[in-house]
């Protein structure tokens, strides 16, 4: 068969380390897909809009042609714990005569409208790849649009073509800043925050994550000033300023906001994972150290074991049916990733593949020494090298996103959604098991076994 | 999450909101993906192509290949020449297709990328083949897309080489593959030797083999789609997908076209019917008589289950159309239809069947799923049918909800089951009936819970 023999191309193989011996030893990445290649890959657009999507209470108008607001309809699957006008798609919908004679009216006439018919505090307008080539000035749109109503009319700089997803992740936490800066009013001093407050960065509450998160640190004393995104409101994210600690969940989105803050507000940040239990109690425990009171480390250990006690038996059930089993990781972002390896070690399970869409130099680097010899890692990869891979080193379960689920599955590879369409929330000690339960679902169907009846039937 | 739109109807000319279409390229990247073993090329920023796939994937639970020409600010200021000859480059010797078809996207049809010229300046490699329609993203809906790349299919391959094959050309329209198969397997029945384009069917609905294969067997063969110059004549199902590739057939290549709705209930499916027996001069035979009343039966034996209530439909143009009259000789009152796509042709359809019928509805083309709350707010119905999009509404207004049309994506099979055709038209009568029956059992008090319905 053509496709799985097929070489890799001369331009991709410095973005792939294929194991032992191979003389990539820094992978390229971090850059544009090549063009003409089936790439997994999103824009700047995308990448801003998922990251602000989940605030529950802003109005988000996408400003262009149908598509890029039908795309992003709702697609995250975050949850909200009360407002949910965010679920609803506003665009300016630009047609051909708007293209030739400009969109700021339309524009001007969509913000109206929403103003007119909801009582909007805050506005976001995302720029898409159009509205940036027809000159829309969606700036002055947005500034004489604050003046005319007294709320806030953001614009997200997202013109599709202007970098990739990472570059709308900045766009996204320009934005966040710009709406921390709404208050007027300078961030508390350090000794008026309260000691165990902390901002919650890179968690868009799939599946309710971002609240089983608030339950440990809540249990632990740790109070979070502001959730971003997940189940956030803006009013919320404007006291940003006054928590004493951000902690970074999805590292490649939001580390260029913890910076931000942190040379604006002077808050420390630390990058944490809720993924697999592993990392999950090594992120409470630093979490504790940092801003925990003096109780926190025999909270801690309350926790852990009445979380644990619920676990074990759970887990031991299906490590003991998932041993041995070899698993391929294609995600998003680097950190999610270390935390997969991590989870499938814990099950018994060995990585034979990595590779991630947005993973930064360090994270590979990271993901090298964890790994052994033999695994691929790659960046930025398309369905045929995750074809080429997973067959080769015969994986039986694929983890990624919706573009890989069908291809998994023509393969006769088991699949774990660790997207936006994940079922059930996957972080925590409650997580790990919905982990755990999933993919011995998925390897362990019992439909996998009419497949090989029937290809060898097919074979003869 | 529906619970803010307001009864008062607002006129709105700059905002939509919950739209009930989507953009031209995904049409344009489906209709291709019709065509056997080819690789659509998304020529754009590398966003557009991920949303397509995704959206494709999510619909139809199937792999969704497709390559773009990943336009950088560079690109954007250069124009896209050089990354399409990359590109072509690339497709042919990574993925090796027999053909690549080409759409564009808003921007680069706003920056004026000449795609013509690009191709005509690319080394094509021998026995490839290299098409390109025009689809900004500006104008029409995911239905032009589709229609677009049609007709892209008949200005690059039909040829009348002046060998009449004596065969039948289909298209289809923007339906399921599921739809295609069931037409193809009427035009066996009658005897008639077709060739339809584009066909999804077993690419979009591929079986699980242990396989990953990136061209599935299914789709169109380019050779197929040359010869369709030579055909009696050509069938387009569906106005808004399928009339402009028609007739630019018949411009081309002078093969005459007939325009029939989307073969979706029992007028349409005998307007289809009997157009092909007269073109293939033979009778229709039993088993379509057959089916036709066993559909009749079935109307008859379950009609007091849906008679005379009023029914709210949204989708895509070509599907209403055929939907409205079905629904209308089911006895049912289509009380609002409304799409996303524009076009004045679906209101004047939909306003003569309503005048026909003596029914008082209310019919919106290039509307959004906003409109249609606020009209099934003012005035209630009975049932709502739509896509995915829709249930939102049909959970705030706890109305029965039919899923039916483009895109389904919180369901499976629906693109494996076919709507048209007679055996199409008893599964919308099974849905229908079944929503409405599910209901009245969930809300009927134990006394009134009957066992015969």
């Amino acid at each position: 068969m053509k496709v799985t023999q097929m070489e890799i191309l001369e331009e991709r193989k410095k973005s792939i380390r294929c194991g032992k011996g191979d003389c990539v030893q820094t992978l390229k990445c971090d850059n544009d897909s090549i063009a003409g290649s089936v790439s997994q890959r999103a824009c700047v657009y995308c990448g801003a809009r998922v990251v602000l999507n989940p605030i529950t209470d802003a109005f988000h108008i996408v400003h262009g042609p149908i598509g890029c607001a039908s795309y992003t309809w709702d697609i995250r699957g975050s949850l909200s714990s009360g407002p949910e006008i965010y679920r609803n798609s506003f665009s300016t919908d630009l047609e051909e005569k708007d293209v030739i004679f400009g969109g700021e009216k339309k524009l001007t006439g969509a913000i109206d409208e929403i103003v007119r018919k909801y009582s909007a505090k805050v506005i976001f307008v995302y720029a898409t790849c159009i509205a940036g080539v027809i000159g829309d000035d969606i700036g002055a749109v947005c500034r004489n649009a604050e003046k005319k109503y007294g709320i806030r009319v953001i614009p997200v700089q997202s013109s599709g073509f202007a970098g990739n997803k990472s570059t709308g992740y900045k766009a996204a936490c320009d934005v966040l800043m710009k709406l921390m800066e709404s208050s007027g009013q300078l961030p508390k001093p350090d000794r008026e925050k309260s000691p165990g407050s902390v901002n919650y960065l890179g968690d868009f509450n799939l599946a309710g994550e971002a609240w089983i998160v608030s339950r440990y640190l809540k249990s632990i004393g740790v109070e979070i000033v502001s959730k971003i995104t997940g189940d956030s409101r803006c009013e919320e994210i404007m006291k940003a300023p006054d928590a004493r600690l951000n902690i970074v969940q999805c590292a490649g989105s939001m580390s260029y906001l913890a910076k931000m803050m942190e040379e604006k507000y002077g808050i420390p940040y630390i990058k944490v994972s809720f993924f697999g239990l592993e990392d999950t109690k090594l992120s409470l425990i630093r979490i504790a150290q940092a801003v925990g009171g003096h109780d926190a480390a025999e909270k801690l250990l309350k926790l852990f074991e009445k979380e644990e006690k619920y676990i074990s038996g759970k887990l031991a059930y299906h490590r003991s049916r998932l041993k041995g089993k070899k698993a391929a990781i294609y995600v998003g972002g680097g950190f999610k990733a270390i935390s997969l390896v991590k989870q499938f070690a814990d099950l018994g399970i060995k990585t034979v593949m990595v590779g991630t869409q947005t993973g930064k130099a360090e994270d590979y680097e990271t993901l090298r020494n964890m790994v052994e010899e033999d695994t691929v890692i790659l960046d930025d990869a398309n369905p045929s090298e995750l074809e080429k891979f997973m067959k080769e080193r015969g994986a039986d379960i694929l983890v990624g996103g919706v573009k890989e689920r069908p291809l998994a599955y023509k393969l006769g590879v088991a699949f774990c959604d660790h997207n936006h369409e994940r079922k059930h929330p996957l972080c925590g000690f409650e997580g790990a098991v919905n982990f755990a339960q999933e993919i011995d679902m998925s390897i362990n169907s019992p439909v996998w076994a009419w497949l090989s009846k029937n290809s060898k039937g097919a074979t003869t | 999450m529906l619970n803010a739109t307001p009864k008062e109807y607002v006129k709105r000319s700059g905002l939509v909101i919950n739209p009930a279409k989507t953009c031209q390229p995904v049409g344009a990247m489906y209709a291709a993906l019709g065509i056997h073993r080819c690789m659509p090329h998304s020529h754009g920023s590398q966003g557009c192509c991920s949303y397509h796939r995704t959206f494709l994937t999510r619909n139809f639970r199937d792999p969704v290949m497709a390559s773009t020409s990943s336009f950088t600010e560079g690109t954007a200021v250069f124009g896209g020449g050089a990354n399409l000859k990359t590109s072509i480059k690339n497709i042919f010797s990574i993925y090796d297709p027999d053909i690549i078809a080409i759409h564009t996207t808003c921007l680069s049809e706003t920056i004026g990328d000449d795609i013509p010229t690009y191709i005509a300046q690319t080394q094509i490699p021998e026995g490839k083949t290299i098409i390109h329609v025009n689809t900004p993203s500006y104008v029409g809906s995911h239905v032009t897309g589709f229609s677009n790349m049609v007709k892209g299919m008949v200005k690059y391959l039909c040829t009348n080489s002046k060998n009449p094959n004596g065969k039948l050309n289909i298209i289809p329209g923007f339906v399921n593959p599921g739809d295609m198969r069931e037409i193809k397997r009427i035009m066996k029945l009658l005897d008639m030797e077709i060739i339809m384009f584009p066909d999804t069917s077993g690419v979009l609905d591929a079986p699980m083999t242990g396989r990953f294969e990136m061209y599935p067997a299914g789709g169109a063969k380019v050779e197929d789609i040359r010869d369709a110059g030579n055909s009696i004549s050509t069938l387009a199902l569906g106005y808004f997908a399928s009339a402009d590739g028609a007739n630019e057939l018949e411009k081309k290549c002078k093969v005459p076209c007939k325009i029939l709705k989307t073969p979706i209930g029992i007028k349409a499916t005998d307007d289809m019917i009997m157009a092909v027996s007269r073109a293939a001069g033979k009778a229709v035979p039993y088993e379509l008589e057959e089916e036709r009343g066993q559909l009749l039966d079935i109307i008859l034996d379950s009609q007091h289950q849906y008679q005379g209530k009023t029914v709210a439909l949204t989708g895509d143009p070509d599907f209403l159309i055929g939907l409205t009259e079905f629904i209308l000789s089911m006895g049912m009152i289509p009380q609002y239809v409304l799409t996303g796509t524009p076009g004045e042709y679906f209101e004047k359809e939909i306003n003569m069947m309503f005048k026909e019928a003596g029914v008082e509805g209310k019919v919106k083309a290039a509307g959004d799923l906003f409109t249609l709350h606020q009209w099934m707010k003012e005035n209630p119905v009975d049932l709502l049918i739509g896509g995915t999009h829709s249930k939102f509404i049909a959970k705030a207004e706890d109305v029965p909800f039919v899923r039916l049309g483009f895109p389904i994506l919180d369901r499976s099979v629906h693109s494996y089951m076919p709507i048209t055709g007679y055996r199409g038209g008893m599964r919308i009568v099974e849905l229908i009936s079944g929503a409405l029956l599910d209901r009245r059992d969930r809300d009927a008090a134990d006394e009134d819970l009957e066992m015969l319905l």
